[in-house]
C-alpha cells in the first residue's frame, strides 16, 4: 500500500428534503434564492434532523451524511459498514459522482468505476454483445478496452451460446452474470461495489469474491459497502463506520466491525407481541422466549443448554410446521431447524419448542430467524430478528486468550498422544 | 465516539483529476470529458438507431416511409384542401423537405426536453457526463435526417434534371450551416426545458403542445410569402422562419434568402445554446435529489 492519497473527504455532507415537491418546496426555493442573491447563508442549512427512520421528521429537511472527512490511499481496499439509514449508499453516490454534496469537497486522483447496482444501461432489446459493448462504455471503458475483454466477459458469465440473443430471452441468473461480467471486467484505479454479493447463487458470488480481491490485489482502490460482516472481514483491510449520517470510526476492519457489532446489536432474550399487531392472516405472534437452562446469572456460556420457545395462535385450518435458522450476526447461517409438518386446526394456540445443546455455539452473538410453513414448501410468515443472545465464555481454559474461529465450537474431545 | 482520520504524508496536494462539491460560478462544457467518453456518444447513437426498427422486417425502411406517409397526408390536406402550395413548385417537394427538417427539429427538441426525467434510472447509478445523452440524440436524429433527405434528393433530381421544373441555387452549398443552425437550436432549447423541469414539471405539460402550436408559426408546409407583407416580420422574428425559407429558395428556388434574419437566427441560436449550457452544467450536479 502506498501513501499517495486517491481520495480525499473534506467535510462532506448531504442534506436531504423530505416529503413531496409541491408548491411548499417553491417556497422554501423563493426563500432560498432571495437570501443566496443578498449575499446570505442558505437559512435551511441550519435546519435537518440526524437521519433516524424510526422517529417522525420534526423538520421538511434531513442530513443523510453529516460533516464526514477521511482518506483513502491508493490500494487500500476500504469497507462501510452500518446500520441501514446511516448514510452508506449516500456516501457511495457522492463518491462515483451521481449526486454532489450540499457541502464540503470530495478530491478524487484516477478513474472512478462504480458498481451500485449491475447492469445499468442494459437495454433488453440488444443482444448480449451489444448490451456488453454500451454497458461497458456507460461504465467509462472505451470500445477498444471492450474488444479486448470481450472474449473473457462471455467467458466469465458462460453465455456463449446466447451472446447474440436479446437479453429480454436470458434467464434472470444468466442476465446478472453477464451484467457482473462487464462490471468485474472493468480496470479503473478505483472501484466502488455496493451489495453486489446480494445476487446470484453461491458459486456466482464466490466468483464475484475472487475477481474483487483480484482487482485489489493489484494496486487499485476498493471502496466495499456491504451488511454481510463476512465478506467485509474477508475482503477489506480498512473499515468505516457510519452512524445516522455521522463517521464513527475508521480503522483496522476486524476491530471496527467488533465495535459495530457490539454497539448495534442487542440481546434479545424475550419478546410479547401485542396482541392489537396483526403477523398477517395466517399467524398471531404471542410471545417468544430464549431460556437458559441450568444458568444461575441468567447469562449463556458456551456449555449452557439454551431453550428456544415460541407461542402462537394458528389463524387457519392448515398443515403447518416451522423452520428456524440461526445466524452469526456477521450474517453467516450456523444451521437450520425444521419442525415436522402437523394438521392445525384454526385457532389453536401453538408452542414451539426446543433446545440448543451447550457446547455447540462459539462465544459470538446470534439471531434467530424462524419462518412459519405450510405443506412443507409455502412461507406463510418469516420473523427475522426474532430474538438474539450472545454466548460468552465464562472460564478460560488453556493459554489462548484470542477469540477461537468459527462459527461454532463443539465440545469435541483433541487428544494429543505422545507415544514414547 | 472516536472520530479519527488517517493522516498521509501529502503528496502533489492540488493534483487531483476531480473535485466534486462546491465549486463557485465554475461553469463549462467539458470538452475534454466528453471526448474521452465518445465511444458512450457512438453507442448511444447506435443503440437508438438500431432498438427502432429491432424486430420488424423492414427495418430501416419505416424511416423513409414515415415522411412519406406525412407528406402525403400534407399534400391533401394543406395542398389540396388549404391549397398553402406555392405554384410551380411540385408539392412532393415542397413538402417531403420541410417536414424532414421539421420532424428533426421537433424530435430533438422534444426528446433532449426530457433528457433528466427519462434518463434518471442511469444517471442515478452511474457518472458519465450528462450531456453524453442530448448530444447522442442531435446526432442520431441527424442520421435519421440525411437518410430522409436522401429520400429527397432522388425526387429532387427527378424534378431538376428529368422534368426541369425546379431551378436550384448555389446557396445548396450551405445546407450543413443550415442543419447545424436547426441541431443547436433544438438542441439549446431542449437542454434549457430539461433543466427547467427536474424539479418543477409543470412545463412538460405545455411543451409538445408548444412544439406543435410553433410548427404552424414556421413557414414549414406553406411559403413567408403567403402572409401579408405587413405581418411577415412577426414571422421572421421566429428564429427558424429563415432557415426553412433559405432552404426552400436553395433547392426549390422558391422562397427568400434573407442573410439579415439568417444572421439574426445565427446569433439567437449561439445566446440559446450558451444560456442551455450554463443551466444544464448547474442543474446536472443534483437533479437527482428532486427528479
Amino acid at each position: 500500500m502506498s501513501d499517495k492519497v486517491v481520495i480525499r473527504i473534506e467535510n462532506v455532507s448531504k442534506q436531504y428534503r423530505l416529503g413531496q415537491v409541491g408548491t411548499g418546496t417553491l417556497s422554501h426555493d423563493l426563500k432560498r434564492w432571495w437570501a443566496l442573491t443578498r449575499g446570505q447563508e442558505d437559512p435551511y442549512l441550519k435546519v435537518g434532523v440526524q437521519n433516524d427512520r424510526t422517529k417522525k421528521a420534526e423538520s421538511d429537511y434531513a442530513w443523510a451524511v453529516r460533516d464526514i472527512s477521511f482518506d483513502v490511499n491508493q490500494g487500500d481496499t476500504l469497507g462501510i459498514i452500518g446500520k441501514n439509514g446511516a448514510g452508506k449508499s449516500t456516501l457511495l453516490k457522492l463518491l462515483s459522482r451521481v449526486t454532489s454534496p450540499t457541502l464540503g469537497r470530495i478530491k478524487i486522483r484516477g478513474r472512478i468505476a462504480s458498481l451500485l447496482e449491475v447492469g445499468t444501461g442494459f437495454n433488453p432489446e440488444l443482444t448480449g454483445r451489444e448490451n456488453i459493448f454500451l454497458n461497458g462504455a456507460i461504465l467509462g471503458m472505451t470500445k477498444k478496452e471492450i474488444s479486448a475483454k470481450f472474449d473473457e466477459i462471455v467467458a466469465f458469465a458462460g453465455v456463449q451460446m446466447y451472446i447474440d440473443t436479446p437479453v429480454k430471452r436470458y434467464s434472470s441468473g444468466m442476465y446478472v452474470r453477464l451484467a457482473f461480467g462487464v462490471a468485474a471486467h472493468l480496470e479503473p484505479e478505483i472501484l466502488i461495489v455496493d451489495e453486489v454479493l446480494a445476487v446470484g447463487d453461491a458459486e456466482f458470488q464466490k466468483k464475484c469474491l475472487g475477481k474483487m480481491s483480484d482487482v485489489a490485489g493489484h494496486g487499485r482502490t476498493v471502496i466495499f459497502v456491504s451488511h454481510n460482516m463476512q465478506a467485509v472481514q474477508s475482503l477489506c483491510k480498512r473499515t468505516v463506520y457510519l452512524n445516522s449520517g455521522k463517521l464513527v470510526e475508521i480503522g483496522e476492519t476486524s476491530q471496527v466491525i467488533n465495535n459495530y457489532l457490539s454497539r448495534e446489536v442487542k440481546n434479545c432474550l424475550s419478546r410479547v407481541w401485542d396482541e392489537h399487531v396483526s403477523n398477517g392472516e395466517h399467524i398471531k405472534l404471542l410471545r417468544a422466549d430464549i431460556i437458559p437452562i441450568g444458568s444461575e446469572d441468567g447469562q449463556i456460556a458456551l456449555e449452557t443448554s439454551v431453550k428456544v420457545r415460541v407461542e402462537f395462535i394458528n389463524l387457519k385450518n392448515i398443515k403447518l410446521n416451522l423452520s428456524l435458522l440461526v445466524y452469526t450476526t456477521a450474517g453467516l447461517c450456523v444451521f437450520n431447524l425444521i419442525s415436522e409438518q402437523q394438521e392445525v386446526a384454526a385457532g389453536t394456540v401453538c408452542v414451539g419448542e426446543l433446545v440448543i445443546p451447550g457446547g455447540l455455539l462459539n462465544n459470538d452473538m446470534y439471531t434467530i430467524v424462524l419462518h412459519f410453513v405450510k405443506n412443507y414448501t409455502v412461507k406463510l410468515l418469516t420473523v427475522e430478528d426474532l430474538l438474539s443472545f450472545e454466548v460468552i465464555e465464562a472460564e478460560r481454559t488453556g493459554k489462548w486468550f484470542g477469540k477461537w474461529l468459527g462459527a461454532v465450537r463443539p465440545a469435541i474431545d483433541f487428544n494429543l498422544i505422545q507415544r514414547i | 465516539m472516536s472520530s479519527t482520520t488517517s493522516s498521509v504524508p501529502q503528496v502533489n496536494e492540488e493534483q487531483w483529476d476531480d473535485i466534486i462539491g462546491e465549486q463557485k460560478g465554475k461553469v463549462r462544457l467539458n470538452v475534454k470529458e466528453i471526448w474521452r467518453y465518445r465511444d458512450l456518444l457512438t453507442l448511444f447513437v447506435k443503440r437508438d438507431f438500431v432498438t427502432v426498427y429491432k424486430q420488424t422486417i423492414l427495418g430501416p425502411v419505416w424511416f423513409l416511409i414515415q415522411p412519406i406517409f406525412t407528406t402525403l397526408i400534407y399534400i391533401a390536406v394543406f395542398g389540396r384542401v388549404a391549397k398553402l402550395t406555392p405554384a410551380n413548385v411540385p408539392p412532393i417537394l415542397f413538402y417531403l423537405g420541410s417536414v424532414s427538417l421539421w420532424n428533426y427539429f421537433a424530435d430533438t427538441l422534444n426528446v433532449t426536453s426530457k433528457t433528466f426525467t427519462d434518463n434518471a434510472a442511469v444517471f442515478g447509478k452511474v457518472y458519465f457526463p450528462r450531456m453524453i445523452l442530448p448530444l447522442s440524440k442531435v446526432v442520431s436524429g441527424l442520421i435519421k435526417l440525411v437518410i430522409q433527405f436522401g429520400l429527397f434528393l432522388i425526387f429532387w433530381a427527378y424534378f431538376v434534371f428529368v422534368k426541369q421544373t425546379v431551378h436550384p441555387t448555389y446557396t445548396m452549398i450551405y445546407m450543413p450551416f443550415f442543419l447545424l443552425l436547426l441541431a443547436v437550436l433544438s438542441m439549446g432549447v431542449g437542454i434549457i426545458i430539461t433543466s427547467l423541469t427536474t424539479k418543477y414539471r409543470d412545463l412538460n405539460f405545455l411543451i409538445s403542445f408548444a412544439v406543435q402550436l410553433l410548427m404552424y408559426a414556421t413557414p414549414v408546409i406553406y411559403p413567408v410569402s403567403l402572409v401579408s407583407s405587413k405581418r411577415q416580420i412577426w414571422l421572421w422574428l421566429n428564429p427558424l422562419t429563415s432557415i426553412f425559407e433559405a432552404f426552400k429558395y436553395s433547392f426549390l428556388g422558391k422562397g427568400t434568402l434573407n442573410y439579415f434574419w439568417l444572421g439574426y437566427s445565427a446569433v439567437f441560436t449561439i445566446i440559446v445554446f450558451l444560456f442551455g449550457l450554463l443551466m444544464f452544467s448547474r442543474v446536472e450536479r443534483r437533479f437527482i435529489d428532486t427528479v
